[in-house]
């Protein structure tokens, strides 16, 4: 019969420096690559229109005629970064959430 | 005097909405009815929408949990359907995401349970040990559950050696807290006594109610999709997890026993990476056919059931998920146990009620 077994694991944690951070004023880097929101180099794009036609939930709405526009909807977006790999001019880039840009 | 009390669907142990009516004669469970429904997505209906490639990322939102296996199970489906071979790097590397996602979703599971017997420093142990795994898969395919890095033909993402090592480093990292850990979840007085002897499923029981995944191994059933080697399994030489117990403890103990097996199978699919192309390109559409595709979730086997007219939408998407087939050796587990075990035997087959409801 063992009792009290996490007991050395409590004086570790007590003893040790706090695992959480101060979250609004500590914010953790984020890692190369993630994907974390979508930005568009507009003067790049040529309206094609792949990329929304490669999104899974209908996210991207582009228009040639009459006028060229490029839209996207943020909140539909599901971050899998389809569009990015489609796109032919590589004007679309999946970048961190902490990124300025966008 | 016998009454009915509805467990759920809001329930402080229950990570998801479901209903449980327990009818009850003093403190005994007699019976147990299930109610399902809360959280109806209409995903396989929204699947024949969608074109074939886009039903890679939908079918990943299936479970918020074992998301990877869920695009893995589907492509695999597509290739069979297709004639497509995968390369052998791809194979790997998604046995390596598979098997991290089995990491994260046995802590979060044996999580919940510690929660459900109200251990809550170990609860939050276990918690924080994922994060290890959880940095892991962010550091090789930009996100923390929803991977995306599976599609038909292979996989989108690779990993270089940089990330290599991180895995391998993040891999000892959570190899040191279980060590820690597992001995208090396995081997503490208080554990066991919450889990030793409740939730008994006989091997028979759980054959004839067809239990799968680590209800089923833990009532001493060596069933694991895994053993047929599907991907890069068979290379890597698996060999199940199974106990003896038939009851919430030898539940316990596959999840642990797996844990340690997963950290062992991610190093090997490491260590041995070949070298090869990402991808196998193909063209058009899937030809007209039926097709049905299993893969070992942590939960148990899921089975995927894809229907093509040689359009690009598919026919019919079917998806069996494993608490499905774990909910009828449930019933079978609560009926005859008291009311404060109820909360430790749902938990200890790991429902995943969003998966069930799709």
């Amino acid at each position: 019969m063992k009792l009290f077994t996490i007991f050395k694991d409590i004086v570790r944690n007590t003893f040790s420096k706090p695992y959480t951070r101060n979250y609004p004023t500590e914010i953790r880097p984020s890692f190369e690559g993630e994907r974390g929101k979508l930005i568009i180099e507009g003067e790049k794009c040529i309206y094609c229109g792949i990329c929304a036609r490669k999104c899974p939930s209908n996210a991207l709405v582009v228009t040639k005629k009459p006028d060229q526009s490029w839209q996207f909807e943020r909140y539909r977006c599901i971050l899998c970064a389809a569009c990015v790999e489609a796109c032919p001019k590589k004007c679309l880039h999946m970048v961190s959430r902490l990124d300025e840009r966008g | 005097m016998s009454m009915v009390i509805p467990f759920g669907p809001q329930h402080p142990v229950l990570p998801e909405p479901i209903q449980l009516r327990l009818s009850l004669q003093e403190e005994r469970v007699t019976s147990a009815l299930p109610v399902l429904g809360y959280i109806h997505r209409g995903l396989e209906k929204l699947a024949e929408e969608k074109d074939f490639q886009q039903d890679a990322y939908l079918v990943e939102r299936v479970c918020g949990i074992c998301s990877f296996i869920h695009s893995m199970c589907y492509c695999q489906g597509i290739e069979e359907l297709m004639d497509l071979k995968v390369p052998p790097r791809a194979q790997y590397l998604r046995v390596v995401w598979s098997e991290l996602h089995r990491m994260h979703s046995h802590l979060l599971a044996t999580g919940l349970l510690a929660d459900a017997f109200g251990f809550e420093n170990l609860f939050m142990q276990l918690w924080r040990t994922r994060e290890h795994v959880m940095d892991a898969m962010e550091y090789t395919t930009g996100a923390r559950i929803m991977l995306g890095s599976c599609c038909i033909g292979g996989v989108r993402k690779d990993i270089n050696e940089e990330q290599k090592k991180f895995v391998l480093d993040k891999l000892n990292t959570v190899e040191k807290d279980l060590k820690v850990l597992l001995p208090v979840l396995l081997e503490d007085y208080s554990v066991k006594k919450r889990l030793v002897g409740i939730g008994m499923l006989d091997q028979l029981t759980a054959r004839e109610r067809g239990a799968v995944g680590p209800t089923a191994r833990g009532s001493g059933l060596a069933m694991d999709h895994r053993m047929t080697g599907y991907c890069a399994y068979g290379e890597l030489g698996f060999e199940p997890v199974v106990e003896n117990g038939c009851d919430s403890y030898a539940r316990t103990q596959v999840r642990a026993g797996e844990l340690l097996q997963s950290i062992d199978l991610v190093r090997r699919a490491l260590d041995r990476l070949p070298d090869s192309e990402l991808k196998v390109p193909f063209k058009g559409n899937p030809p007209a056919g039926e097709v049905v595709i299993r893969a070992e979730q942590p939960r148990g086997e899921v089975f995927y059931f894809l229907k093509s007219s040689g359009k690009d939408k598919l026919d019919r998407l079917r998806v069996r998920t494993p608490t499905f087939a774990n909910l009828s050796p449930l019933l079978a587990m609560l009926t005859g146990c008291t009311l404060p075990d109820v909360a430790v035997i749902i938990l200890s087959v790991d429902p995943c009620v969003s998966c069930t409801e799709r």
